[in-house]
């Protein structure tokens, strides 16, 4: 059927009244809007492909083409409200320039080729480059964007297959130092609570956390609670002035890195004022002192493995002397008191509390610490894993829980457990029907060292999914060098020309979300199914479906013996094989059809909203908590130190560089950018300045800035007082206009643990043009 | 051909009424909040002069304390 434009108009004047009211009403729900104008449109459900919130969308088709998108009402994550990306996302799949066949450089050209002919050259290209540099030389990088399935059939390719752990993805960029926190912490990765801890915590803490802009649908629902209950406060704690900020009922803005010492100064007060939930530290805590002077991983080849050692609780005292919140007031800049206060809102047995963060906390060179650190508060006085209380990384990928962290798409994973356990090569060598021989105990390279491998020659031939490295790797001038060198062959799965593409020996047309059958799994370990909406342009096929086929003409049809009808369900009940237990057991795919998502565990057709208690997770044993994911079932308190960052402003790169998110824009701006609405709104990137260093620099609002670093430069339009305030000495820089690769200035230095680079700290100065 | 969305606010306790006497009405479509008292009025007139007699219906209306535009269209 299709829609009139009369129709079209009509669901333009619901949309804005539905985003009109969100902003008025946060949480509003229109449950009745199906009903409204749909003017012949079928709503199909899917959740929304841009964040790592995991909104619920309904999707409405008209024939063969989506033509608009509201909230799902029975999407508990979102009830029925999207944010400004959510409302324009079908909008992705129509942009002008859409890749739809496959392209192959010959001569220096891209070459419109049959689509068959492209993946023969993948294959004979891997094949010859293993043949002649052997298995470690080809390499797969791929995203928290892949649909769950491009992540298993890569996993099963690369690891099983051909034997190499030459797999990473993007999620190193912005999760990792969250799953060495949850590991180090916990002995298992995730969040323990959920989304409805938004609805019962009395306090929210955003650590380093634009959520305002980053999860706006999560910040609405943390307003709601608010506006229905008078006593909730949000505490913004952040190192620049953001929506979030301003939204909060206070700000306290810390100076770059210190908020480990911050961290570390609110657990000596909670000891100091004997706040200390005792019942539960002394039932189910354990302390633990790692490596310290730790190092950033700026160079080659480095290697850092750190080692556990058990201390008590009165090494744990001594270890926090030197966090006095005096202390630490000079070295952060927040003042004591509000150290106090902070400390107090832990503290406080009758405050429900819950600690939010994104990427401040994981982009960090000590992100897998300061992770541990806010871990430390909660565990103190026992606020954990309950309604309402609990530490809660957010994602910032659809599927980087679902696809990188759970099905284990990073060089050291496997679907269950590490490439390093005999146990875990047994199982995986077993469900993939492959000689155990063939999976590496060792693993290679993570995404930083594997981008250095390509520019070295290590790695010569490497497959990018779902992701644009050459905008988002720092130091981006070496990798984007070492990528175009002559010798090595690029393979690039796409949906629009990106600056990745175009170092590419081969383009191969991608499908959209929408258009194929796919799973995401959210923050909260919400799996989500979406079936094909909409058809798939010209040649442009499903991710998983380009791997199985590159596999099959390596030889490998026995391992991938699936129809093009049935991929997707076959994949998916092969896959849960690896989590079939009480601890990570997946739901069913009739039952993931069937609903908005599920949360896993899923036990007898029960989700698990809180994990390690045993009032709500069958995993937990006894009567209270349970944390069973390490040895002493504990869940372990790090001695974690104040650490200076790699590199800090000095004389001649006086500023701190930050870069980020904005609300419009998802990451690369690839998709956002074209779609006219989100381009219009912010249609360049710019760099923010505090109005006094503009003052004192002579730089007005709109006129050319070069923010150099001794890395590389970027000239660009200043944003004085705009939607973010950094302090004096900062500048922040949105990285989604790929016209200013911000990137090229930053460092590639890492969490050591993580190896997750930070992204929110080095050194730049500001030149007026 | 004009189109109209406005969220409209009842009289205090009047939201059930109000759909009701909205529903009513030529020209209008109704979409209640679920959980908040304001409900979605989508209005799609054939021409001015119907646009205008439906604008003084509205007027009229008395569990409708107040309508706040939030998309307006005319072929004009």
């Amino acid at each position: 059927m299709d829609i009139t434009r009369r129709d079209f108009i009509k669901s333009a004047a619901m949309q804005s009244a539905v985003a009109s009211a969100a902003v008025l009403f946060p949480g509003i729900s229109f449950g009745a809007w199906k009903t409204v104008g749909s003017g012949g449109i079928e709503w199909k459900k899917t959740p929304c492909r841009f964040c790592g919130t995991g909104c619920g969308l309904l999707v409405g088709v008209s024939g063969e083409r989506a033509v608009a998108v509201k909230g799902d009402p029975n999407c508990t994550v979102n009830k029925g409200l999207c944010c400004v990306k959510g409302y324009h996302s079908v909008q992705i799949l129509y942009g002008n320039d859409r890749i739809t066949k496959a392209l192959v450089r010959r001569n220096g050209k891209m070459v419109e080729t049959p689509l068959n002919e492209a993946l023969d050259l993948v294959a004979s290209k891997m094949q010859e480059t293993i043949k002649s540099h052997g298995k470690d030389a080809v390499a797969m990088y791929g995203s928290g964007q892949w649909s769950i399935t491009d992540g298993y059939v890569s996993s099963k390719l690369f690891k099983g297959c051909i034997g190499t752990n030459n797999l990473e993805a993007n999620a190193r960029l912005c999760m990792a130092s969250a799953v060495t926190g949850f590991l180090t912490s916990f002995g298992m990765d995730e969040p323990m609570g959920s989304y409805d801890d938004l609805d019962h915590a009395d306090v929210f803490i955003t650590w380093g956390n634009n959520m305002a802009e980053m999860h706006p649908v999560l910040f609405s629902r943390m307003l709601a609670n608010r506006k229905a209950k008078n006593h909730v406060k949000i505490i913004d704690f952040a190192t620049r002035t953001t929506r979030t900020s301003q939204a909060s009922d206070k700000s306290i803005l810390f100076k770059p890195q210190t908020d480990l010492a911050v961290a570390n100064a609110i657990c000596y007060e909670i000891i100091r004022n004997d706040w200390v939930n005792w019942d539960f530290v002394n039932k189910h805590v354990s302390f633990h002192k790692g490596k310290t002077n730790i190092g950033y991983g700026t160079q080659d080849h480095f290697k850092f493995k750190d080692k556990a050692e058990t201390v008590d609780f009165e090494a744990y005292k001594a270890f926090l002397e030197d966090y006095t919140p005096e202390k630490v007031e000079k070295l952060s800049g927040v003042p004591a008191k509000d150290i106090k206060y902070l400390a107090a809102l832990y503290g406080d047995p009758d405050q429900k509390i819950v600690s939010y963060w994104c990427m401040g906390m994981n982009q960090h060179t000590r992100g897998t610490w300061i992770n541990n650190l806010v871990y430390n508060c909660h565990l103190l006085v026992g606020k954990i894993s309950q309604p309402g209380n609990g530490p809660f990384s957010l994602t910032g990928q659809p599927s980087a829980c679902g696809t990188v962290r759970e099905v284990g798409t990073l060089t050291h994973k496997l679907p269950k457990g590490v490439v390093m356990k005999e146990g875990a090569r047994k199982l995986a060598a077993k469900i993939w029907d492959v000689p155990v021989e063939n999976i590496d105990p060792k693993p290679t390279y993570h995404t930083v060292e594997m981008f250095r491998a390509l520019d070295r020659g290590d790695i010569r031939f490497m497959w990018i999914q779902v992701t644009n490295p050459m905008v988002t790797m720092p130091n981006l001038n070496r990798y984007r060098d070492g990528a175009e060198k002559d010798d090595r062959f690029i393979v690039v799965s796409e949906i629009y020309p990106t600056p990745t593409s175009d170092v590419a020996d081969v383009i191969l047309p991608a499908a959209l979300w929408i258009e194929r059958e796919g799973f995401f799994g959210n923050s909260e370990r919400r799996t989500q199914h979406n079936e094909q909406i909409v058809p798939m342009p010209g040649d442009c096929m499903s991710n998983t479906w380009q791997i199985i086929e590159v596999a099959r003409r390596m030889g490998f049809e026995k391992q991938f013996p699936w129809s093009e009808e049935t991929y997707i369900e076959d994949c998916w009940n092969e896959y849960t094989q690896f989590h079939d237990n009480p601890k990570h057991r997946m739901a069913p795919y009739n039952d993931l059809k069937a609903k908005s998502g599920i949360v896993w565990p899923y036990v007898n057709g029960i989700e698990t909203k809180w994990r390690y208690n045993a009032k709500y997770d069958p995993a937990a044993e006894g009567d209270s908590f349970d944390f069973y994911g390490k040895p002493d079932r504990r869940a372990w308190i790090w001695l974690r130190p104040y650490e200076p960052p790699a590199e800090s402003p000095d004389s001649e790169y006086p500023f701190w560089l930050n870069t980020g998110r904005i609300l419009e824009h998802w990451h690369t701006g690839s998709m956002t950018r074209r779609v006219p609405v989100l381009h219009r709104a912010v249609p360049e990137a710019y760099v923010e300045i505090n109005p006094d260093d503009a003052d004192h620099l002579g730089i007005t609002n709109g006129s050319k800035v070069k923010v150099s670093s001794r890395r590389g430069s970027v000239t660009m339009k200043a944003s004085i007082n705009g939607r973010g305030r950094p302090p004096r000495g900062m500048v922040f820089v949105p990285f989604f206009d790929e016209s200013y690769l911000i990137n090229e200035a930053t460092l590639d230095a890492f969490c050591p643990i993580s190896k997750q680079p930070d992204y929110k700290k080095c050194a730049v100065k500001l030149e007026r043009v | 051909m004009p189109v109209f969305s406005y969220l409209a606010y009842p009289v205090s306790g009047s939201k059930a009424q109000l759909v009701r006497d909205l529903a009513a009405l030529d020209f209008c479509e109704v979409t209640p909040a679920e959980n908040e008292e304001v409900l979605i009025l989508v209005t799609d007139t054939p021409d001015e002069k119907t646009e205008k007699k439906l604008q003084e219906k509205l007027k009229t209306i008395k569990s409708l304390e107040s309508l706040g535009m939030t998309f307006g269209h005319t072929d004009q």
